[in-house]
């Protein structure tokens, strides 16, 4: 009697493990074996990157901007101290310093180019972040969790490109029109242009990429050799910002 | 121990009182800045670390040098530092109080301050940070107390704090090597991108420092009947004037190799807060002030005559701290982001609220360091008594 009890109990025991190791196990191993998503059309790929090519941007243009701040609520300030962006435009001169000289082409002189997070494949500032609230996905894409950041603004530091932005005060009155589709953000945190991944998920290209209308912005899979931008790449002489940092930048630039 | 600090003349209960008010002072300030964000301060989108940051940058090192007595002491048994051996391991202790406290009113969310350690990030110096200023404000709290109570009792301290003491002098150089490599080894960051930064800082923190405990020996005279002794201070203003030579002499060699090498990204920030740049001058007033107070101060302090003189050799240490307050604590920040990465100018003052949390923080930090040395005077007096 009493020995079949303790049976009975160690199989109990048993199982009641099991029981609670399996979605941990599931958690854990599931990389090959197929997920339910709610978005099976989801895009998915190894190494997200982004052409520019801003011979093709009229000037004065900003449809790529208002696109990506009209989808990421990206409020606006109307002033330079507490301004957030994720993508703007800058002098060619000011996003490439060291190819400026004095016989530029007039064309590239006064060229405004298109600037956003370049989703560094080495990046510092997910290097620096002292509680990984900037983080570096499988597929490349940099990105920020807004409930875990505390504001310490050491990524902005170590950005080499500005491409970040620190909420000066809550930003949610400076918002023309809420897009109910993505979180606003609170005061005291980072935000930078995140490659769109909630509509990656969704299966949708980025917001820029879909607003542009002189196709000047093309993003895809660099590891994909069907895609397009693996192919404008091979055709196209391309630039990156600050090479030399070693930051590896998946910003591309046709010049 | 504690209850030596709860008792003192009305010049004592005064200082307090004008303390504390400024406490007062910076917690409504910091109180607003809480509730409208960090926006209430002059930092801005290209200038994302400032005064706060400069004063923390600048405090860890006051709080290092308390190294400067603790070694010749305790390793070189050289007696005359005995009776400030405490004075410089409690400066250490409210030094590193404020500059825990500059890096919580610099957060953007103070309140999530314990993802820190939810989610510890070995890869991020700030990690490191938190962990060497810790622990030197604990051994500092630990060694200070327990040496001060075995004095008190009138026996040797307990065997176990020796090993703390030797612990502590290692440990004071790492906090500002560390806090050096929060800069340092920022791609982009071109001002700061230099292997001297590390003993830059040690340098000028131990000009800093020990000029501050001269001048907080010479308060001690004045108002109570603690005595550090002419040949104890004599002896921090050697190490004054040595350690503002090298750190001068640091700085020289940055000047040296961003304007022979010429690279302009290197340049820039010196032109900036030396020259102007493209027609912005906000810190070259105060970086020529740098200038001209640590060269007056290295005149007073090389020459022995006027070293010896007291009234010369305070009116020096207050030269050295001004000055290596202006370079560290002002130029050394904001410069970094000046120009900003995209080759614009957007110039930094700081506003009226965050000069008043600034005040308060510092008022804090002395209120701590004068009731620490209100308890270690009291019992040195009691002992002589």
């Amino acid at each position: 009697m009493n020995h079949s009890r303790r049976t009975f109990l160690k199989i109990m025991g048993l199982s009641l493990v099991g029981v609670s190791i399996k979605p941990g196990f599931e958690a854990l191993g599931g990389g090959d074996s197929p997920k339910i998503s709610r978005y099976p059309e989801r895009l998915v790929g190894k190494r997200w990157a982004m052409a520019v090519s801003p011979k093709k941007c009229p000037s004065s243009c900003r449809d790529c901007i208002e696109a990506c701040h009209r989808a990421h609520n990206v409020p606006d300030f109307k002033n330079s101290k507490d301004e957030i962006k994720w993508i703007w435009n800058e002098p060619f001169r000011n996003v490439f310093p060291e190819q400026e000289h004095d016989c530029l082409t007039e064309g590239w002189r006064r060229k405004q180019v298109v600037v956003l997070c370049n989703h560094c494949a080495n990046p510092p500032c997910v290097r620096v972040c002292p509680t990984k609230a900037t983080f570096q996905r499988k597929d490349g894409v940099v990105m920020m969790d807004y409930h875990r950041c505390i504001g310490c603004r050491f990524c902005i530091a170590g950005c080499p490109y500005g491409a970040r932005s620190m909420n000066y005060r809550d930003p949610r009155p400076f918002i023309k029109e809420i897009n109910p589709g993505f979180p606003t953000r609170t005061k005291g945190v980072v935000e930078k242009c995140n490659f769109c991944e909630e509509r990656l998920a969704k299966g949708l290209l980025p917001a820029c990429v879909e607003g542009c209308k002189e196709k000047a912005l093309v993003f895809g899979d660099l590891e994909n050799p069907e895609a397009e931008i693996r192919k404008i790449l091979q055709a196209h002489f391309t630039i990156r910002r600050k090479p030399g940092l070693g930051t590896r930048p998946q910003v591309y630039y046709i010049v | 121990m504690l209850e030596k600090a709860l008792s003192g003349n009305r010049r004592y209960w005064g200082w307090v009182g004008f303390l504390i008010f400024f406490i007062g002072v910076g917690f409504f300030f910091y109180l607003r800045q809480l509730d409208y964000g960090l926006g209430i301060t002059g930092m801005s989108r290209d200038v994302t670390w400032a005064l706060y940051i400069a004063q923390f940058t600048f405090l860890v090192g006051v709080a290092a040098s308390a190294v400067m007595v603790v070694l010749p002491y305790y390793l070189h048994d050289y007696k005359v530092f005995g009776k400030i051996t405490i004075l410089g391991e409690f400066l250490a202790v409210s030094s590193v109080v404020m500059c825990l406290a500059f890096v919580i009113v610099d957060l953007g969310q103070p309140a999530r301050a314990f993802n820190l350690l939810l989610y510890p990030s070995p890869r991020s110096i700030l990690f490191w940070d938190m962990i060497v200023l810790n622990g030197y404000l604990l051994l500092n709290i630990v060694i200070g107390w327990t040496v001060l109570d075995a004095e008190k009792k009138s026996i040797p301290p307990p065997k176990w704090v020796k090993p703390l003491i030797y612990l502590s002098i290692p440990w004071a150089i790492s906090i500002h090597t560390v806090t050096a490599f929060i800069y340092s080894g920022l791609p982009g960051r071109s001002f700061w991108m230099t292997a001297i930064m590390a003993p830059r800082f040690l340098a000028s923190a131990f000009a800093s420092g020990p000029a501050l405990l001269i001048l907080l020996c010479f308060i001690l005279r004045k108002f109570t009947r603690f005595n550090a002794g002419n040949e104890a201070i004599q002896a921090l203003a050697k190490i004054v004037t040595y350690a503002l030579f090298i750190s001068v002499f640091f700085i020289l060699m940055e000047i040296f190799t961003v304007f022979y090498s010429q690279i302009p990204e290197h340049m820039h920030h010196f032109i900036y807060c030396f020259a102007g740049l493209y027609g912005h001058y906000g810190l070259v007033p105060w970086m020529w002030a740098f200038v001209v107070l640590a060269a007056a101060a290295m005149i007073l302090l090389v020459n022995p005559r006027t070293r010896q003189n007291e009234t010369l050799l305070g009116v020096a240490c207050v030269a050295v701290f001004a000055s290596l307050w202006i370079e560290k604590g002002l130029g050394l920040v904001v410069t970094g982001f000046i120009p900003s990465p995209l080759e614009k100018i957007t110039e930094y003052s700081p506003t009226m609220p965050e000069v008043l949390i600034t005040l308060g923080v510092w008022a804090a930090g002395f209120l701590a360091l004068t009731f620490l040395y209100k308890i270690a005077v009291t019992v040195k007096e009691e002992i002589e008594a």
